[in-house]
């Protein structure tokens, strides 16, 4: 209520349809850089930024909300916007002026919710989002006429352009400055009758539609206004067609999604390779400048070792992150995800799941953390829970660094074909993610996660062209987030990696390498007896521990532990050498298998705590990744040995 | 009383749709094949139609929120393959993935191709 004593101060709420530009308005009016795609449900959790009115008197608190269909929630994401506006969530107020963004392109499907907004009885303004592009492909409406139907100040906004929400500013401003004269009003009725309770202020009620024929109704009013107004929708163009026609098609579809994502990691591999290249030989220059300069002692270990080796190992992939997240903001900026959806429902529907899972599961392979928020676009529970856990098995970019060392130590440069032979391995483990997610679904939806019908009823918008400033913006995010953590977590578990490493010293007349002897030794000498059977040697027990914490960590931390544990005749030989010559292929195959699988990220665990309300579901997860990731390690590593008839 | 007045008024309905599609073709929009196209003449509430686990959030519901309001004209546009299931249908100017079984509450009378 603090909020409301101060007569300057206003809350708006964008609400909208999904994929209708709320998210790209509340970037430009607040200026903040919110992720934005062309698909629906991309904010699942109420953002709240701010900006003040041009002359500087008032302050505006805008809280962007998940789209929604209806006032009617199916979703938890729906549920939280339904309660956000009618002031029903976490106690806190309802706004004092919801902001209604239609689809200017699509205001058949919006033009119903703009009717059910109002009749809650807040003060609101219509902005009708993407105008110029509206425009541009012959819609038709007469502006005023809408605003006089709908008794509601109607604006055109174009979210993607930077003058673009001045008008919608405007009409805030003008709506807010009689809201201000009216609290003023208000207050000094207060200030006179003090015998008032203090600021009890009851939630609206909402008078909701109660069936199918009452929405019927209001479809049709929206109907007749959109009629008397003068709204107009082209023809789709041909070409729009032609696109659907292939990527839809019942054979060519599912095909030209294998070629994209085939193409996107081969482009991981051969793209990335010159500034990789780059990237590496200035750490390794660092290193011996660093050497070079200082006296030989801890420090200079400390530094070289821990610090320029370790999280110079992780720094070299930036560029194949970047070139993956290039592919993945394309793809979502185009509209092609919900197709993708669409294509592959059957195959998620076998296994139990509905289409609606695809997306969530998609975000996972950035990261798991963004997938599992996603999954509150899943209507059904149980459903839900279950793309919980299958989250973590979708391959993340954080193991893109630790695949990419060991397949390039260890499977040579061919090609075969047109492709390249490290491209396929690659290709190949992020296709053992998903055959094992499916057949962990198909498990979990037998044994305890049954649930009823889910329909799909997923829209899919219409293609846009990948915005290039949206691009940009997205591969800086991506480029900041990255080096925050190799320059916060990486670093500093690659320094305490160092200290367990280098202490405490050998004793006298030990023959072995130092770090034998150190905590780190121990403590992998310690895991060694869990993760012999699967090939591993203890270097790689010492670093699958910090891996925990950050999986890319695993390959710092492998610089490390070689680092430290070579002879002084080879200490600046490059890891990769380094690993092919004391690993066998099985160990190397066996870590991969390892590396698919395991649950090695707490911050997953702590999320999936976070959105399922309980440990249950973190404790189910670790433990069935760990088992997986163990038979699937020793399965490899029993197989391999086999095959290549050494140990 | 009420009960039976609706269960009336529903069989009346349903008749009369029977006796229209005799003559104009009135079907599920889910037996609809790829580039059919049609005119919303009703939407059905089904079994087990529950989306999510709302009481009360049906799929028929869901449907006519979504654009699925008699007159609006549709068109399958796309289905996947193997069994066409789901379908992509554009209502309007939005296109939605309807899997069959939540199209079968959808009732269109077909237009000659």
């Amino acid at each position: 209520m603090t909020l409301h004593a101060r007569a300057d101060n206003f809350r708006l709420a964008l609400v909208g349809v999904p994929n209708c530009g709320k998210t790209a308005l509340f970037n430009r009016l607040t200026g903040s850089r919110q992720k934005v795609a062309n698909y629906p449900g991309v904010t699942i959790e109420r953002k709240e930024g701010s900006f003040a009115s041009a002359d500087g008197t008032r302050q505006y608190q805008l809280i962007d909300l998940p789209g929604t269909y209806s006032l009617l929630p199916v979703t938890l994401d729906e549920a939280i916007t339904r309660d956000a506006i009618t002031g029903r969530l976490h106690g806190e107020p309802a706004p004092d002026l919801i902001v209604c963004v239609v689809a200017t392109t699509n205001l058949r499907l919006s033009l119903r919710l703009v009717l059910e907004l109002k009749l809650i009885g807040r003060p609101m303004i219509v902005a009708l989002n993407m105008s110029d592009l509206a425009k541009q492909r012959g819609y038709k409406l007469d502006r005023a006429r809408l605003e006089s139907e709908l008794g509601v100040r109607v604006v055109e906004t174009v979210a993607v352009q930077s003058s673009g929400a001045r008008e919608l500013a405007a009409a805030i401003e003008v709506l807010c400055a009689s809201l201000e004269t009216q609290r003023t009003a208000s207050r000094r009725v207060d200030a006179a009758e003090e015998s008032r309770p203090s600021a009890q202020v009851a939630a609206p009620t909402v008078p909701l539609a109660k069936n199918s024929a009452e929405i019927e109704t209001t479809q049709r009013e929206a109907r007749r206004i959109l009629r008397d107004s003068g709204y107009v929708e082209p023809l789709r163009t041909r070409a729009l067609t032609r696109i659907d026609a292939v990527v839809m098609h019942p054979l060519g579809g599912p095909l030209l999604l294998a070629a994209l994502l085939f193409a996107i990691f081969q482009a991981v591999f051969t793209w990335a390779a010159t500034p990789m290249a780059w990237i590496s030989s200035g750490v390794s220059s660092l290193g011996t400048a660093v050497s070079a300069a200082m006296p030989a002692g801890a420090l200079q270990s400390l530094l070289v070792d821990g610090v320029i080796k370790g999280a110079g190992a992780v720094v070299v992939y930036l560029p194949q992150i970047l070139i993956l997240f290039f592919f993945i903001l394309l793809l979502e900026d185009s509209g092609y995800l919900p197709r993708a959806a669409f294509l592959l429902d059957r195959l998620m529907g076998s296994v139990g799941l509905s289409g609606r899972s695809f997306i969530p599961l998609l975000s996972s392979y950035a990261c798991a953390i963004p997938g599992i928020m996603a999954t509150r676009t899943i209507p059904n529970v149980r459903d839900r829970i279950a793309t919980i856990l299958l989250a973590p098995i979708m391959t993340c970019s954080a193991r893109l660094p630790v695949y990419a060392l060991i397949i390039s130590a260890f499977i040579t440069e061919r090609s075969i074909g047109w492709f390249s032979l490290r491209g396929l391995v690659l290709f190949g483990l992020y296709v053992l993610g998903v055959l094992g997610a499916l057949l962990v679904a198909y498990v979990m939806k037998r044994v305890t996660l049954r649930s009823g019908y889910q329909p799909l009823m997923l829209e899919l918008p219409e293609y846009h062209w990948p915005n290039l400033r949206n691009l940009a913006l997205g591969l800086y995010e991506r480029t900041t987030i990255f080096l925050t953590r190799v320059g916060t977590i990486i670093l500093s578990l690659m320094i305490v990696l160092w200290f367990l490493a280098s202490f405490p010293g050998p004793p006298a007349g030990a023959t072995g390498p130092a770090i034998q002897y150190s905590f780190a030794g121990m403590m992998g000498r310690g895991l060694h007896t869990v993760f012999a059977p699967l090939g591993f040697n203890w270097q790689i027990c010492v670093a699958l521990v910090p891996g925990l914490a950050a999986r890319e960590v695993a390959v710092g931390a492998l610089g490390t532990v070689y680092a430290l544990s070579g002879s002084t005749a080879h200490v600046d030989q490059a890891l990769r050498p380094m690993l092919a010559s004391s690993w066998s292929l099985a160990t190397a195959l066996s870590l991969l298998a390892w590396y698919v699988f395991a649950p090695q990220c707490l911050s997953t665990l702590v999320t999936a705590r976070r959105e399922t309300n309980s440990w249950r579901y973190p404790l189910i997860m670790a433990g069935y990744l760990f088992a997986m990731a163990w038979v699937a390690s020793f399965a490899t590593y029993r197989i391999a040995t086999a095959l290549t008839g050494s140990a | 009383m009420r009960v039976i007045l609706i269960s009336i008024w529903v069989s009346v309905t349903m008749a009369s749709l029977v006796e229209r599609s005799a003559s104009a073709r009135v079907v599920a929009l889910a037996t609809l094949h790829k580039g059919d196209r049609g005119v919303v003449r009703q939407v059905l509430e089904i079994d087990a139609g529950v989306v999510g686990d709302q009481v009360g959030a049906s799929i028929g519901r869901r449907l006519v929120e979504i654009g699925f309001v008699p007159g609006e004209r549709v068109q399958v546009i796309a289905v996947v393959w193997p069994g066409d299931d789901p379908m992509a249908v554009r209502v309007g100017s939005t296109v939605f993935a309807l899997r069959r079984r939540e199209a079968q509450a959808v009732l269109v009378q077909v237009e000659a191709p």
